[in-house]
């Protein structure tokens, strides 16, 4: 296979940007994407230019580091898949592919098409956890979690943190990767004592970095995980709730 | 490199004394103490942000201690420990079939091949039970059953189920688990992060490790940071091999880097291979993928007896297919250990009967099962990695046999640690996968899940006092001193130094030839001629490297071929103590397998009166003869016995 | 391999996040400040209580167009009817209030309503700009975004100029030469009859459809009502509403133009 590939060069955070083309032949179809990637910066080395810089590490489908938006979409035209895990035989011989950073005022570009997602672990700190000091745990099957809301609570917590939510939302939002931190948390029991608390103080944070939902659907969309915007709705309702909610009754039924 | 020399004392584990069941509370009462307000007086460096790591600077942090983290990734949460499927073992025994927490200590030591220090395995198996209410708490959603409780699942061949899973993606969920702990640790100030920062040198200061070296991949900067403990949880070398299913940026450079500076390796030739990894696909293929082991369970393994035949696979006839594993292991067939299992495959491969475009893999056929079950069963049981497997190959199957082959995935070997996970360098710990653990020469499934949270919860920051206790009052070495001026400037140095060789090609290809010749030489099976010749090659592939690596850009930037450059340098000196360690024991045992050691069956043939220790090497200099310090190993409660699968 | 210089487009974005990498990696500098004051105000301050206003809002305002739909339909049944039900809609509550003053609560309530609908869509336009200051530079391709979704402000403007000219038109009457107070039947025959005034209606009515149709929808997950059981249903309610509204709303110039109604 042979494709044409438009990628965005960016010397550092404060730099210009501009996309540069560059063909790459000897594809095999059975190359991931970002196989292509190595091809190409091998390539690009041979010629004396600077490889391009990406972020990626696991490469399959887990760690969430890789993030490239490919021809407009995040992640690429695969669903449920990330980067890494996209292949070659998803494209056409001969095909035209442009790639850019994932964009948002709070993921500034490293260089190409790396970016600082730094913005998601300050939503995380701010409430995206159990308060459980070492070894103060109970014994684990002393509270019994009903096997649905088990599962639903993983389904949240199978969010892999690469923003693609943010980079594929047209406002910008991290609703979705919120969501599915505040959800995980906020459905199982043990994160109850803390659930408004939770979801007030993670929601104040994302909106210091992110824009708000309009309810695309986007985000849902790209994400890997295939996590539901159910999530988000679950948020909305626990944030209200959280502004009337007197906390000192939260223990009563 | 070939010579090495013996130290005439033996190393010691200070393995406390007393019945083994007692050892650890008896230890913990023994300790020395921080009395809770000086705790903050204290201050200690994790690198590495895995399980280990990510859990020992949260419960440093929970305990008062000041902690600076440290990792190369853009986030915490992105260790390599996030891609662990299977699950985590725990001695619940929620099931009532025998388990206790005697039988996962017996266990872990039985399947270690009896190459680990009883005493820190009894304590693995007695601190596992806490680990899996540790993470309940903290909303790791665990399988459950339709009660509500815990479900449990067996693994790896294991006569219990003791395994604790959540989906298949049961590290990232335990990783959450720590990572959240860990921000909330951050959140409260307790824990300085730093990522996108890799450790290059480790500081030590007559004898003492006083701090580490490390250089800001955004920016190039290289800084100090100094402290009363220095923690590597820096995760295993299996990137020596360029194909592993590690993640890319997996690298010894923390460990090897502490090891130029004094502490001792050990045991590096234990390396772990998986049997059903995807076979490489192209010369570009950059890493590979493990798929569960329960594929097993269902799935025959076979190839074509005509090592010719290039028909399609439904289109051989049963009369025309070995399945080589059912013929060779009647009583165990397609579910003999992942170590018998990968070299029967390699062995087919070898002769040339391998499947696939490239020869390199074997069948693994579902289609007896879907007869058997029917699909909708194989749906239920495996249809994500079914999908997996369709979305990296193109093919399905439902339809086509899937091709698999070993590939190595987990390090046995590491840092050698005292039962505190002390290395020999006073103030210098290494947690979970980077020390040379519990797991003696292999490594039972879902074990390294328990073993990097139960240091980094657990054992570390109980031990850790009797080191920081007696320095009450005494600052961290000021980052001015000469050590750190001097460790900086040998790090710019070194990193000037691979701008400036201007050769011809990438670090990958240097990282690929290694990796080419390791696998070959240090792989599967090894023997005298095989690791001789590659301590002959490494050395000259190094010398190659530093004449004619290309990494271009600059040093005050974010330059990943320049990282890469460092990594595989690193891993371009380790190898070579791989495969000496390798050649050095004249024995077979778990993921170490000489043959010219082996039974008549074909099975690892270990000698206990000459090889049971632990070998840890000291270093000399590149190139120069290491000094071997072992460790004897000592069974007081499990009774040493040679494995049969036939 | 060919160089070509595309765009020089920067990420301005985050200027000062750029600086804080050239320097260090620490935290991220937050576009905006976190929100302060009393709960009414800290919760109209952040997004999510931005849109739980405009989902409210958007509930009372569904809840007017389907009134005001349904008094429109009597134009079917002749002057009498739909001239007497205007007068009702004045007498309201008569004698226990003076004439029009119920009338004009509600018109009070619907006031505010529009306010802070428009209010908070602006603001919440303001804030989803400064979350990407800088766009795809090689463009973007939506799988998920309907037309509708992506359309909302769109819509929403040619509404806001519809209505202030609809008010013109019927309530004031400074639009409309033939205006006649207290005769709506009339008003309506005599601005329909004109096919460009007949047009504006029909055109912001289905501008209206479509911003029912993904704002009667999107209104749920913003109020976070949503459940499994009847998810399914949500989109059948805002098709089925955003319909419903159209058709009968743009059948009135339509039955007008054709003669039906005269």
């Amino acid at each position: 296979m042979h494709v044409n590939l438009r990628v965005w060069r960016q010397a550092g955070p404060k730099a210009e940007g501009h996309f540069e083309d560059y063909a790459v032949d000897e594809v095999s179809p059975d190359m991931s994407f970002l196989e292509l990637f190595d091809v190409l910066n091998e390539q690009l080395l041979a010629d004396g230019v600077e490889p391009v810089a990406f972020d990626h590490d696991c490469r399959e489908g887990i760690c969430g580091s890789c993030s490239m938006m490919i021809n407009g979409q995040a992640h690429g035209p695969e669903r449920g898949t990330a980067t890494c895990q996209l292949h070659m035989r998803k494209f056409e011989d001969g095909a035209h592919i442009t790639v850019e950073p994932w964009r948002a005022r709070s993921f500034p570009i490293v260089k190409d098409l790396a970016v600082d997602r730094g913005a998601l672990d300050r939503i995380v700190e701010a409430g995206g956890y159990i308060t459980v000091r070492t070894g103060s745990a109970p014994e684990a099957n002393l509270t019994p979690i009903p096997k649905e809301v088990a599962d639903w609570a993983m389904d949240a917590a199978a969010c892999i943190g690469c923003g693609a939510c943010v980079a594929a939302c047209p406002n910008g939002a991290a609703q979705l990767f919120t969501a599915a931190k505040v959800s995980h948390l906020n459905l199982l029991p043990q994160g109850q004592s803390e659930r408004y608390e939770r979801v007030a103080n993670m929601v104040d944070t994302m909106e210091e970095y992110f824009g708000s939902c309009t309810l695309h659907r986007e985000c849902e969309a790209a994400c890997p995980k295939e996590i539901s915007i159910d999530f988000i709705a679950m948020m909305n309702r626990d944030y209200v709730k959280a502004q009337f909610k007197n906390r000192r009754l939260i223990a009563q039924k | 490199m070939t010579n090495y020399s013996i130290a005439p004392e033996p190393l010691d584990g200070k393995v406390p004394p007393g019945p083994i069941e007692h050892k650890w509370d008896d230890h913990k009462f023994a300790s020395t103490l921080v009395n809770p307000a000086n705790k903050r007086r204290f201050e200690v460096i994790v690198v590495g942000t895995g399980l280990a790591g990510a859990s020992a600077a949260a419960t440093l942090g929970e305990l008062g201690y000041r902690v600076k983290a440290f990792c190369f990734q853009d986030s915490p949460r992105r260790a390599h420990s996030i891609a662990a499927q299977g699950g985590i073992n725990a001695a619940k025994n929620y099931r009532n079939d025998g388990d206790s927490i005697y039988r996962l200590f017996y266990d872990t030591v039985k399947g270690g091949d009896y190459r680990a220090r009883e005493a820190n395995v009894y304590r693995l198996a007695q601190v596992s039970v806490d680990i899996i209410d540790q993470c309940t708490a903290q909303g790791v959603p665990f399988a459950r059953e339709y009660g509500g409780l815990l479900d449990n699942r067996s693994f790896g061949g294991a006569q219990v189920s003791r395994t604790f899973y959540a989906r298949g993606q049961t590290g990232q969920q335990l990783l959450l688990g720590s990572y959240q702990a860990l921000e909330r640790q951050i959140n409260l100030g307790t824990v300085e992060m730093f990522p996108r920062t890799e450790m290059l040198e480790l500081v030590v200061k007559d004898g003492v490790a006083v701090g580490i070296v490390v250089r800001n991949l955004v920016t190039g900067a290289v800084t100090s940071h100094s402290a009363h403990a220095v923690v590597l949880a820096t995760g295993g070398y299996s990137n020596a091999f360029y194909l592993s299913t590690n993640a890319k940026g997996c690298n010894v450079t923390a460990a090897w880097r502490a090891h130029r500076k004094g502490a001792y390796f050990a045991n590096p030739c234990y390396t772990q291979i998986h049997p059903t990894c995807i076979p490489a696909s192209d010369d570009f293929q950059s890493k590979l993928t493990l798929m569960s082991e329960s594929l097993r369970n269902d799935g025959r393994i076979w190839v074509p007896k005509d090592p010719s035949d290039t028909r399609s696979p439904d289109q051989i006839p049963e009369a025309d297919r070995d399945y080589f594993l059912e013929r060779r292991y009647p009583a165990f067939g397609n579910l003999v250990p992942r170590d018998v299992a990968s070299r029967a495959a390699k062995r087919e491969v070898d002769e040339g009967r391998g499947v696939g475009p490239l020869k390199n893999g074997v069948y693994l056929d579902f289609a007896e099962a879907i007869g058997r079950l029917g699909r909708h069963v194989l749906e239920e049981r495996y249809d994500n990695l079914f999908e997996m497997y369709e979305r990296i190959t193109g093919e399905d199957p439902y339809k086509v046999p899937m091709r698999i082959y070993p590939a190595v995935h987990y390090t046995m070997g590491g840092l050698w640690v005292d039962y505190d996970l002390m290395t020999n360098v006073p103030g210098l710990y290494a947690l979970g996968e980077a020390n040379f653990s519990d797991h003696g020469a292999n490594r039972l499934g879902a074990s390294a899940l328990m073993q990097g949270l139960a240091d980094g919860y657990f054992v570390l920051p109980a031990t850790i006092s009797n080191y920081l206790a007696p320095q009450l009052g005494r600052s961290p070495v000021p980052t001015s001193d000469p050590v750190f001026q001097a460790a900086e400037a040998e790090v710019s140095e070194r990193t000037k130094r691979f701008l400036a060789i201007r050769g011809t090609k990438s670090p990958d290809h240097f990282h690929r030839e290694l990796g080419k010749i390791v696998w070959d030489n240090c792989g599967m099976a090894r023997s005298q001629d095989s690791l001789t010749k590659a301590l002959g090659e490494i050395p000259a592939l190094r010398d190659e490297f530093y004449r004619d690596v290309k990494v271009l850009g600059g040093d005050m930037d974010f330059n990943q071929s320049l990282e890469r450059a460092g990594r595989v340098a690193d891993f371009l000196e380790f190898s070579e103590l791989m495969c000496l360690d390798a050649l050095h024991r004249e024995e077979s045992c778990g993921g170490h397998f000489r043959v010219e050691h082996q039974t008549e069956d074909g099975e690892a043939l270990r000698d206990d009166d000459d090889f049971a220790y632990a070998g840890a090497w000291e270093f000399t200099g590149v190139g120069g003869a290491p000094v071997l310090h072992k460790e004897p190993l000592v069974f007081e409660n499990v009774k040493l016995a040679q494995r049969s699968y036939k | 391999m060919t160089i070509q210089e595309v765009s020089t487009a920067s990420q301005k974005a985050g200027a000062d996040d750029a600086d804080r990498l050239v320097k260090d990696t620490g935290a991220p500098v937050p576009v905006k400040k976190r929100s302060g004051g009393p709960w009414p105000v800290h919760f109209w301050r952040s997004a999510v209580g931005k849109k739980w206003v405009m989902a409210v809002t958007g509930i009372m305002l569904l809840g007017f167009v389907l009134v005001h739909m349904i008094g429109n339909l009597k134009i079917y049944l002749g002057p009498g009817e739909i001239n007497d039900y205007g007068e009702w809609l004045r007498r309201i509550l008569v004698p226990a209030l003076p004439r029009t003053v119920f009338l004009w609560i509600l018109r009070g309530g619907l006031i505010a309503a529009f306010f802070f609908h428009i209010a908070a869509a602006y603001q919440l336009t303001r804030m989803n700009h400064a979350a990407r200051p800088v766009k795809y530079q090689g463009g973007r391709n939506y799988v998920a975004a309907d037309f509708a979704s992506r359309t909302m402000r769109w819509t929403g403007i040619i509404i806001g100029l519809f209505l202030i000219y609809h008010l013109a038109d019927f309530t004031w009457g400074t639009l409309n030469p033939d205006f006649v107070r207290g005769d709506p039947y009339g008003n309506m025959v005599h601005s329909f009859d004109k096919w460009y005034i007949a047009a504006i209606y029909i055109v912001a009515n289905l501008a209206l459809g479509l911003h029912i149709f993904h704002g009667a929808w999107a209104m749920f997950n913003s109020l976070g009502l949503n459940n499994p059981a009847y998810n399914r249903a949500r989109r059948y309610f805002a098709i089925g509403f955003a319909a419903l509204i159209t058709i009968g709303n743009v059948s009135i110039p339509i039955a007008v133009l054709t003669g039906a109604v005269s």
